[in-house]
């Protein structure tokens, strides 16, 4: 065999090795999860685990439905808040807004995806806290606080993916009505979005995932404490704060249960990757 | 006989680019009037000028006057309202993605008809105007989509009707159809200008000649002749026309 | 008539432009229509009025303190010093860049260029990557601690840390690698092959070069997640505000970036002042890197175009 061809043969197997890396990488994960968080929650009792509402690690109780309760929740909020403003911007960039205006606002919104969560969180913690307690007279640390700043967090994600939904629908359904006398707002609201739904509920989607998944900003401003929601004026404390809060001195079940936590949130993300992909899928086809 | 549709030196540019030149041309009511020429001759360009769906075209910019019923559509008339009385039938069939009944509803709808039993009735009435009831009575709350190409086109026919248009603007309707589907518009056709004048845009001169009441035939931009489709396709006036429908350009 | 098109003039008014009452006439026609405007512009209106306020905000708070102490090189609890955890932040960043580039860029070009047409595989390469481009942070972050730091017994530090972010950017630059080869024109491999050059050369002289302003926007990207990212990396790299290798273990020091020294300030809230300050340059940062990923965007469609 001449060098060149062997040369060619390693680097095809070397770039064959890359290309597994991400698989190996997903197995490694779910491995060490798994294997570091299904234990705890054999030994804790699955109900008592995912349905207990009391979180007292002193006492060895670990009932996670206080926090899975504030993640769902806070996740609602977010997406009450965020959905309808960034679907309607999303509307604006790509059926209103002038061409001069768009090359301004739309790098905006892709600065506002790069802001660093801490950096919201900060800005939650100096701005919407002191608001919620001004408006309120309650403590700032609310579910409330929490939903808004994940609202605001999201917006990105819902106007990237929502916008270029709109705009891989064909203008011929936009055409068709106005032809038939609907002004460009009506065309736009129920010609062109209707055709445009799946790809918006894919964004949507990957917005739950996004505020499901946000640890720290939600830390900073949620008031975390470990029992059930009490209202949305009350603090809340969701999975992805259980881990980061108690990870740095828990050990042994304590250790374990918060993992097995992450293995919950775990679960939770990949339905909701799923659910994306499949969407996804369904509107290419 | 007083013209429906006039058109007053009527100029149109993209840019620099001088697309439709000085025409003029009176349109008569209840006929089909046919635009046939070579394909970037404007046939197109000035049927979407009578519905002003040339607005939404960036860089486009229109001189003259169109008048409908002597009323000026570029002076003082609601577009919304101007697209209500001269509907239009796209070149390829676009049915919403919607059912068969949302997408005739959608026009009424807009207009401000909320009674469902109104609805019930225009739908019903647009879709045997459009000969396609006795195929979609059993499927209203179907799909659209689901259609054939023919079906879906006779679809987009009965939606623009669902408005009670005026003139019916067609821009080279059956030109995605096979020919059954073809004939079928046709006939619709024929049949629709006892109440609607229509303006239809083809690519077919057999088509023209077979239905069409007044055919002209432009040429870079250009009107070269208007006039009786008979006369035009038995003894044109200009030599190009000639040329033309003799096939040997275009 | 060939004399009247050339010479005709351009002088009649424009008749197709709609004018501010004809819209407002139609407005008044159909309330739904303005409602719908309005509410759109609003919703637009508050996203960026967000945006703003935030940048502004944090600015007009933070740059007054803005001092040279703020840049020393020592953290002390006196001086919370920023520069130890932004010489983390860039030693983080390229040591992640050095493990994630070759094994993203090396995936892409397998799947690109080598892999045949529905090739199973790459089908299962491509769900992993969505799946690792959805795992949230803190998930990253646990499995770091309990394999770089616990199993592998590095402890908190520099290279777990970075490991911990490789694998968070490895999707986002396959991605963009991907999309980047995609667009390569496949006349250019044609033409190679044509020339009897074989597929190695072809992809590395051919492919490869015309791909780089696409995998370099990546690449930036990849850059702002890791200055941004901190959940992932408070039990991995820990939180120990020193400069990489002070403590004598070089990469295996633990090390503090610059998004978790803004968390671990504003959660001890002792130094208000100088976590606004710390806010400003992570968001100059942000802003930096931004611009130059839609600086970088501009050029490759400039080139296609």
């Amino acid at each position: 065999m001449k060098w060149s061809n062997i040369k060619e043969l390693l680097m095809h197997i070397l770039f064959f090795l890359t290309a597994c890396v991400s698989i190996f990488a997903v197995v490694l994960i779910c491995v060490f999860l798994f294997a570091n968080g299904i234990p705890a929650i054999g030994k804790i009792g699955v109900f008592k685990f995912l349905l207990g509402t009391k979180w007292k690690p002193g006492n060895d109780i670990y009932g996670i439905l206080p926090m899975i309760l504030g993640s769902l929740y806070v996740t609602a909020g977010a997406i009450i808040i965020g959905v309808p403003i960034g679907l309607l911007t999303a509307v604006f960039l790509a059926k209103f807004c002038p061409k001069g205006l768009y090359k301004i606002l739309k790098p905006a919104t892709e600065l506002m995806a790069g802001v660093p969560s801490v950096v919201y969180g900060f800005f939650g913690l100096v701005v919407l806290v002191p608001l919620v307690q001004n408006i309120f007279g309650v403590a700032g640390n609310t579910m409330l606080t929490a939903s808004v700043l994940l609202g605001i967090m999201i917006l990105p994600t819902i106007i990237g993916v929502s916008e270029s939904a709109i705009r891989a629908v064909p203008d011929s359904y936009y055409e068709g009505s106005l032809a038939l006398g609907a002004s460009h707002e009506r065309s736009v609201f129920f010609a062109t979005l209707p055709a445009a739904r799946s790809g918006i509920l894919a964004g949507v989607v990957l917005g739950i995932g996004r505020a499901i998944g946000e640890t720290m900003a939600v830390v900073m401003v949620a008031g975390n404490k470990p029992r059930m929601p009490q209202g949305l004026l009350d603090g809340v404390r969701t999975m992805t704060a259980n881990i980061v809060m108690e990870m740095g001195y828990a050990t042994d079940l304590h250790r374990e249960a918060l993992i097995a936590t992450a293995v919950v949130l775990f679960v939770f993300i990949l339905m909701i990757n799923v659910t994306f992909s499949l969407l996804r899928r369904k509107d290419r086809a | 006989m007083s013209c429906k549709l006039a058109i007053e030196d009527l100029n149109l540019y993209y840019g620099d680019f001088h697309a439709l030149k000085s025409i003029h041309m009176e349109i008569q009511p209840n006929e089909i009037t046919a635009f046939i020429g070579p394909s970037g001759c404007g046939k197109s360009t000035l049927l979407k000028s009578l519905n002003r769906m040339n607005d939404l075209v960036e860089g486009c910019r229109i001189t003259g006057a169109v008048k409908l019923d002597g009323e000026d559509i570029y002076h003082g008339m609601d577009v919304n309202l101007l697209r209500k009385r001269i509907g239009m039938v796209f070149q390829k069939p676009n049915p919403f993605p919607m059912s068969v009944y949302d997408n005739i509803a959608y026009g009424p709808r807009t207009h401000g008809i909320r009674s469902k039993a109104k609805l019930d009735d225009i739908v019903e009435r647009s879709l045997r105007n459009a000969a396609i009831w006795d195929e979609l009575k059993d499927r209203l709350k179907k799909s659209a989509l689901g259609l054939s190409g023919g079906q879906q086109q006779r679809l987009c026919i009965a939606r623009a009707l669902a408005v009670e248009p005026e003139v019916l603007l067609m821009d080279e309707p059956t030109s995605a159809l096979d020919p059954i589907s073809t004939s079928k518009i046709e006939d619709l056709a024929v049949e629709l200008k006892k109440d609607y004048t229509i303006v239809m845009v083809t690519h077919n001169m057999q088509q023209a000649a077979r239905i069409s009441d007044k055919t002209a035939f432009f040429l870079l931009g250009e009107v070269i002749e208007y006039g009786e489709t008979e006369s035009l396709f038995s003894m044109p006036k200009d030599k190009r026309t000639e040329d033309y429908i003799t096939g040997r350009f275009g | 008539m060939t004399m009247e098109r050339t010479c005709k003039p351009v002088a009649a008014e424009t008749i197709n432009k709609l004018t501010f009452k004809d819209k407002m006439r139609a407005y008044k026609r159909s309330p739904l229509s303005l409602i719908l405007l309005l509410l759109v512009c609003g919703a637009a209106l508050i996203t960026m009025l967000t945006l703003l306020y935030l940048i502004v905000y944090i600015l007009v708070k933070g740059i007054p303190y803005i001092t040279p102490d703020l840049f020393s090189f020592t953290y002390t609890s006196d001086n919370v010093s920023l520069m130890p955890a932004l010489i983390s932040t860039v030693v983080m960043t390229i040591i992640a860049l050095v493990i994630a580039l070759p094994l993203g860029i090396g995936a892409a070009i397998y799947s690109v260029e080598y892999a045949k047409r529905g090739n199973k595989l790459v089908q299962l390469v491509r769900i992993t990557t969505e799946t690792l481009s959805g795992i949230p942070s803190i998930v990253y972050g646990l499995f770091g601690y309990l394999c770089f730091v616990t199993a592998l017994h590095w402890g908190y530090s520099l290279l777990a840390g970075a490991f911990t972010v490789a694998i968070m950017i490895l999707p986002l630059i396959m991605r963009t690698t991907e999309e980047a080869l995609i667009s390569v024109p496949d006349s250019f491999r044609e033409g190679s092959f044509g020339l009897g050059a074989g597929r190695l050369r072809t992809v590395f002289h051919i492919v490869l070069p015309s791909a780089v302003p696409g995998i370099l926007s990546g690449v930036i990207l990849a850059i702002g997640r890791v200055v941004g990212e901190s959940a992932a990396l408070m039990y991995t790299a820990g939180s120990v505000a020193q400069m990489p290798g002070q403590a004598g273990g070089g990469l295996f020091d633990s090390v503090r970036t610059l998004s978790v020294h803004m968390y671990v300030l504003s959660s001890e809230g002792l130094h208000i002042d100088k976590t606004y300050a710390t806010a400003v340059v992570l968001l100059v940062i942000v802003i930096g890197i931004n611009a130059l990923s839609s600086f970088v965007a501009k050029k490759i469609t400039k080139k296609q175009g």
